[in-house]
């Protein structure tokens, strides 16, 4: 299971609040996508879910208990860049995760451990369509196959949460159509719960069961920072409810 | 009418680019020459610029034969004195900066406890502190071996953590993620990321690395390629100094070309970044 429960949240940096008031209940195994305009804190509130920021006040829980207060293995992330490691190949890229739970010194496999790590790294490869470049360095590939990397990347420890910030932002449209089909069968493949932060209202809709709007609710003129931003529209996937057009931008300027 | 581009979009072709290259040196050597005839036409015994045949005595007198008193080749024997010393220094200074400048750059704590006093001990001249080191470990080797590791050492460990620093924030969360401890992160993911840097740092290190080397070898030594020049400095021997010089010129500058082939070939994934 992995459901998570998020209690009068706030996040503030200094005097500038960037989230507030959010309370949220999402149940293990849905596909959260989250929209709003840019600076309003979608990354913020993945920053706060993968433990990479701690929240100013409320409350964090993975079913009933308090999120760890660091990155780790139970969640999963792929960013829009810098999402692999340059100086590894594909395949041990992939294997990394394995190899860091086997082998706690040496985060290096020796022998059939490191062979049947390698053999679940193929499976994990084939399953993202990168079986053919195994051997390849991640710099020679397409951005669409770099993201394919870092989603196998974070899915061979089968984390019970994966985040994905702006994952297909970069990325041409025809591609973006094969990155949506193969994170929908891999999301009902694992079962895990998926954050998805996206600037495409439609991307949105096509892949989310829960479609969450991120904006401010209240503002000051005077001062633009002193009010965060929260979840106004908390919408069920494939109902399309009327949705604000584009949401003013709430960044201050 | 052609128009005449910008000189910021005019290149030179490989071949004239090769000559424009060898140009000034052919320049400088035919400088030397002309200067060297003219003085030694006026006075035959003038020692300041020496025909290119002395040279060649003088060298091959100092490599090709045996020194009487020693039964050294003694250009030999400076060679590798000063390799060595050079060499350690060097690779100790290199194990140093990557150790301490991971930790600093990747480590809080160990940052805070350090950078204030790294900050400090680079801006002190190591020269300065060459007769310290001469009273501290004596007049042989160590001390000229830990004054290149004090010349270059600071600015190798501040280089390292700068680079470290730099390093994407997004591709140690992801470690994180996957699992890694702060060992491992250091293990397989900042450590070998920072290498190829480490390589670019240690070639910027290697003129202050003479410097140190010969400053050393100048002041204490019974052999080395500084040694050997400010010994015949004395009888004013410019036909051993000059082709010295050229062969320190020539060993650094193998020694960079190697390391920054070597780089491209092992990190060929850091390349163009
Ligand atoms: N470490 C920080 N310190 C101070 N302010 C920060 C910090 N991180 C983010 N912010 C501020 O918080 C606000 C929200 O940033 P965030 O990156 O979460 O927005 P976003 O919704 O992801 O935007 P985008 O769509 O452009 O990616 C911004 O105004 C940003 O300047
Ligand atoms: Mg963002």
């Amino acid at each position: 299971m992995s459901q998570i429960t998020v209690e009068q949240l706030w996040k503030a940096y200094g005097d500038r609040s960037v989230l507030e008031r959010i309370n949220l209940e999402v149940a293990s195994g849905s596909f959260v996508t989250l929209v709003g305009a840019s600076g309003c804190g979608k990354t913020t509130f993945l920053r706060l879910l993968l433990g990479q920021e701690a929240p100013t006040r409320g409350r964090l829980l993975l079913d009933g208990a308090p999120l760890p207060a660091e990155p780790g293995p139970d969640r999963g992330i792929v960013f829009q860049r810098y999402s692999v490691y340059p100086h590894l190949s594909v395949l041990e890229n992939v294997v990394l995760g394995l190899e860091f739970r086997a082998a706690r010194w040496l985060g290096r496999l020796r022998g059939p451990a490191r062979r049947q790590a390698f053999e679940a790294g193929e499976a994990m490869l084939a399953q993202v369509g990168l079986e053919a470049v195994r051997d390849a360095a991640p710099t020679a590939l397409s951005g669409g196959m770099q993201q394919r990397l870092a989603i196998a990347q974070a899915l061979i420890l089968k984390p019970r949460i994966l985040l994905l910030d702006e994952p297909f932002g970069a990325l041409d449209p025809g591609i973006r159509a094969d990155m949506h089909g193969l994170i929908r069968k891999l999301w009902h493949e694992t079962r895990m719960t998926v954050f998805m932060v996206t600037h495409d209202i439609s991307e949105a809709f096509a892949l989310g069961s829960r479609i969450l709007t991120f904006d401010k609710v209240r503002r000051d003129p005077h001062a633009p920072e002193a009010y965060g931003a929260t979840v106004t529209y908390d919408l069920q996937g494939r109902h399309r409810l009327p949705l604000a057009e584009e949401a003013p931008p709430c960044a201050a300027a | 009418m052609a128009t005449a581009r910008r000189f910021i979009n005019r290149r030179p072709q490989r071949g004239s680019g090769l000559l424009l290259a060898a140009a000034p040196f052919v320049a400088l050597i035919l400088l030397y020459l002309i200067g060297s005839d003219m003085r030694l036409s006026a006075n035959p015994g003038d020692k300041l610029l020496p025909a290119p045949s002395s040279f060649v005595e003088a060298i091959s007198a100092l490599a090709l034969q045996a020194d009487p008193r020693s039964g050294n080749y003694l250009f030999w024997t400076d060679t590798a004195a000063s390799l060595l010393r050079l060499g350690l220094g060097v690779a100790i200074a290199a194990l140093l900066g990557l150790v301490f400048g991971l930790a600093i750059g990747l480590f809080p704590y160990a940052g805070a406890l350090l950078d204030p006093l790294m900050a400090v001990l680079s801006m002190i001249p190591p020269l300065a502190i060459l007769p310290i080191l001469f009273i501290l470990f004596g007049l042989g080797e160590l001390a000229k071996v830990v004054l290149i590791v004090i010349g270059i050492a600071p600015f190798l460990i501040r280089d390292v953590a700068f680079r470290a620093r730099e390093l994407p924030e997004e591709l140690l969360i992801k470690a994180q993620t996957l699992g890694a401890s702060s060992w491992q992160i250091l293990l397989r993911v900042a450590g070998p990321m920072i290498l190829p840097r480490l390589i670019g740092g240690i070639r910027l290190a290697l003129g202050p690395a003479w410097l140190f080397l010969i400053a050393g070898e100048a002041i204490a030594a019974t052999e080395g390629l500084g040694y050997r020049i400010f010994l015949v400095r004395r009888f004013l021997a410019m036909d051993v100094i000059l082709p010295y010089v050229a062969w320190i010129t020539l060993l650094a500058f193998l020694m960079d070309l190697a390391l920054a082939r070597w780089s491209r070939a092992r990190f060929a994934w850091a390349a163009g970044r």
